[in-house]
């Protein structure tokens, strides 16, 4: 029993770290209809800039702040940039259309942030504290056994969550954005700037893969594969629905867990390594009887 | 063009339904096919025929196959290097299995195999559209990529996992050579794109464009859906399947499960894009720019005389890659096929456009 507990936080936590990545895909969905390939790029694109420019200012007194906000002024500017490139020339094309020039994005970001900032594999460190500890030892025999940064990650993640609720819930620019998702020419026509608030949807996922890239780095290092953790997100995605931002965290939850439980205990009896296409098998499964994902807006229809 | 269509009168049904209703259009089809079978066998070198038509040939038809799906029917899918990759290993299969089965019956059983998963995976278009179904598909292209990397059957138990497969024999004549190859390719092509042609002008490709342009609309005036939906998938995918089995057959020679990963399906799906959706000549010419802009992209700087690392010029090669692409995207939304259109039409009333 405490075992099967140990990996289902395991998996719990790493659901987490998938729910962040789809959270940016989530904002840019809902406010402006674009599925955004090129989160995984951006959270790679934000990861190697921080990290780089962490070495360069080691010397300076607050490296950290400084890479920081350095690279939130990056996020902000490439949020700029691709509103002004891609996003208005492409402006009322099919979602297709835009769809493959997210991909395009994607490409120009791993080119681009490859060149810029070289394609070693860079370690970060934050100070997120490693090693692992044991916890519930009074409910469980030898207790469970937890990694300390999957804590850290969880709370900055349930964090993370909770501002952006608050948010969207409660500012003056959150409700404008609200407004923009509910419907485009509605919001445009009581005078809020579509374009204004694309660059504002951007700059926040942009962030959101700050976040999430400056965790996934100090687990795994900043390199290249991180640009491919938006593959992991997809089945979230179409598990807690496009519009949903708790659809988001939940799918993360169910897949970050059903993916361990499934590799530990049904991976061994076909040859291992199911965790590569479980996920999106159980998605299917949960598509097949809510098609617009769990927590997603139901279309009706009108001919 | 340098032709006018005045005085070419349909005087029977079967004129006004021909593929070609205008003379100078067959006339200038039966040239292009000249140039295909005739005039570029002996004017092209080995080196050409290897790294630009066979490639390009064959990603055409995987294009038009995934164009009939996507531009036709309006079912996006990411999995057709899945669908590639299930015509090759099928076809490999097939031939190891069976002992004497001509290669080409082979291909054809290939296909038929990804026929059968494009169905399977295509059940679920019944229930789930747009994104949705695109995520979805590529539940398939992770699954194959794990099947045959996973389960060595498939590879004949081979222990790096990689296949090599002789040169295509039929009736003891080897397409060995990068000329005969090339000839088989285009052949399968031009007899593909004209079963394809003839497909989306009947009735069941007058079906998939009403299920795409509104499937609710669609299903009211009598299409079924299941029917359109899943011939879609079963066609496209037979096609795709075909495609995959002679770009590992003919073109590669030897492969390993890396060689159909999620890349290609991208690569194909921006075939289909940038050539231009719901078009046949679309699918050619997207698949030969796609093809032929990362060659381009990878010698520029060797033409250009620019010394540069091999990573940079990767790196710089996304770059360019993804630029060019967001550049067509917002130039030209309906693609290649558009712009050869616009330019056709322009032609016809050249020099008088008034």
């Amino acid at each position: 029993m405490g075992f099967f507990v140990e990996v289902l936080l395991s998996g719990l936590m790493a659901g987490v770290l998938y729910s962040l990545v789809a959270l940016g895909f989530v904002l840019i969905f809902k406010a402006s209809g674009v599925f955004n390939f090129a989160q995984g790029a951006m959270v790679l694109f934000a990861a190697l800039t921080f990290v780089r420019l962490l070495d360069i200012l080691k010397d300076t007194f607050a490296p950290i702040t400084l890479a920081l906000i350095i690279t939130i002024a990056m996020m902000i500017m490439l949020a700029m940039a691709i509103e002004r490139l891609v996003l208005r020339p492409l402006v009322n094309q099919p979602g297709i259309s835009l769809f493959m020039a997210t991909l395009g994005i994607a490409y120009f970001l791993d080119g681009f942030g490859q060149t810029l900032w070289g394609s070693d594999i860079y370690t970060l460190d934050i100070g997120i504290p490693k090693g692992s500890i044991f916890i519930l030892e009074s409910v469980f025999e030898g207790g469970v056994l937890v990694a300390k940064e999957d804590l850290v990650a969880t709370v900055i993640a349930g964090l993370l969550v909770v501002t952006l609720a608050i948010f969207f819930q409660k500012t003056r620019i959150g409700r404008a954005l609200r407004a923009v998702a509910d419907d485009h020419q509605a919001a445009q026509s009581i005078g809020i700037p579509l374009n204004y608030i694309w660059v504002i949807v951007w700059t926040v996922a942009g962030l959101v893969a700050l976040v999430a890239g400056v965790i996934w780095g100090s687990k795994l290092g900043v390199q290249f594969s991180l640009s491919l953790i938006a593959l992991k997100a997809l089945p979230v995605l179409i598990l807690g629905g496009f519009e949903s931002v708790l659809g988001a965290v939940i799918g993360g939850l169910i897949i970050g867990a059903g993916e361990k439980l499934a590799e530990i205990y049904i991976g061994p009896y076909v040859g291992g390594g199911i965790e590569y296409w479980f996920a999106y098998m159980l998605a299917l499964g949960f598509l097949m009887f809510r098609p617009q994902g769990l927590f997603g807006e139901v279309h009706i229809d009108r001919v | 063009m340098f032709y006018r269509e005045a005085g070419q009168f349909k005087t029977s049904y079967k004129a006004d339904q021909a593929v070609f209703p205008i003379f100078q259009d067959k006339v200038f089809v039966a040239i292009w096919l000249l140039i295909g079978f005739v005039v570029i066998p002996m004017l092209a070198n080995e080196y050409v025929f290897r790294a630009i038509f066979i490639p390009v040939i064959i990603m055409a038809l995987a294009a038009i196959g995934l164009n009939l799906l996507v531009g036709y029917c309006g079912q996006v899918s990411l999995g057709s290097g899945a669908f590639m990759a299930v015509g090759a290993y099928a076809a490999y299969n097939f031939m190891i299995r069976i002992p004497d089965l001509n290669p080409l019956i082979c291909f054809l059983l290939g296909g038929l195999s990804a026929t059968v998963v494009g169905v399977i995976f295509g059940i679920p278009s019944l229930r789930i559209k747009g994104f949705y179904l695109a995520v979805a598909t590529l539940a398939l292209q992770f699954f194959t990529d794990w099947t045959f990397s996973r389960i060595d059957w498939f590879t004949n138990y081979t222990p790096s996992g990689s296949i090599a497969v002789q040169p295509v024999a039929v009736w003891g004549f080897v397409f060995d050579s990068p000329i005969r190859k090339y000839l088989l390719c285009l052949t399968v092509l031009v007899i593909f794109t004209i079963i394809a042609k003839n497909l989306v002008r009947g009735r069941i490709g007058r079906a998939w464009m009403a299920t795409r342009d509104m499937d609710v609309a669609a299903e009211i005036i009598g299409i079924r859906p299941i029917f359109a939906k899943l011939s879609a998938f079963a066609v496209s995918s037979f096609f795709i399947g075909v495609a995959g089995a002679l770009w590992a057959f003919v073109h590669l020679g030897s492969w390993e499960p890396l060689a159909f990963d999620i890349n290609l399906s991208f690569s194909i799906l921006f075939m289909v894009i940038i050539g231009g959706l719901g078009s046949i000549v679309g699918g050619m010419l997207g698949a030969a720019f796609i093809t032929l802009l990362p060659l381009f992209l990878n010698q520029l700087p060797i033409w250009l005389g620019i010394n540069m690392s091999t990573a940079m010029v990767s790196h710089l090669e996304y770059m360019i890659f993804g630029a060019l692409i967001i550049f067509f995207l917002a130039v030209e939304p309906l693609g290649l096929a558009r712009i050869w259109q616009i330019t056709k039409e322009k032609l016809r009333l050249w020099p008088f456009p008034h």
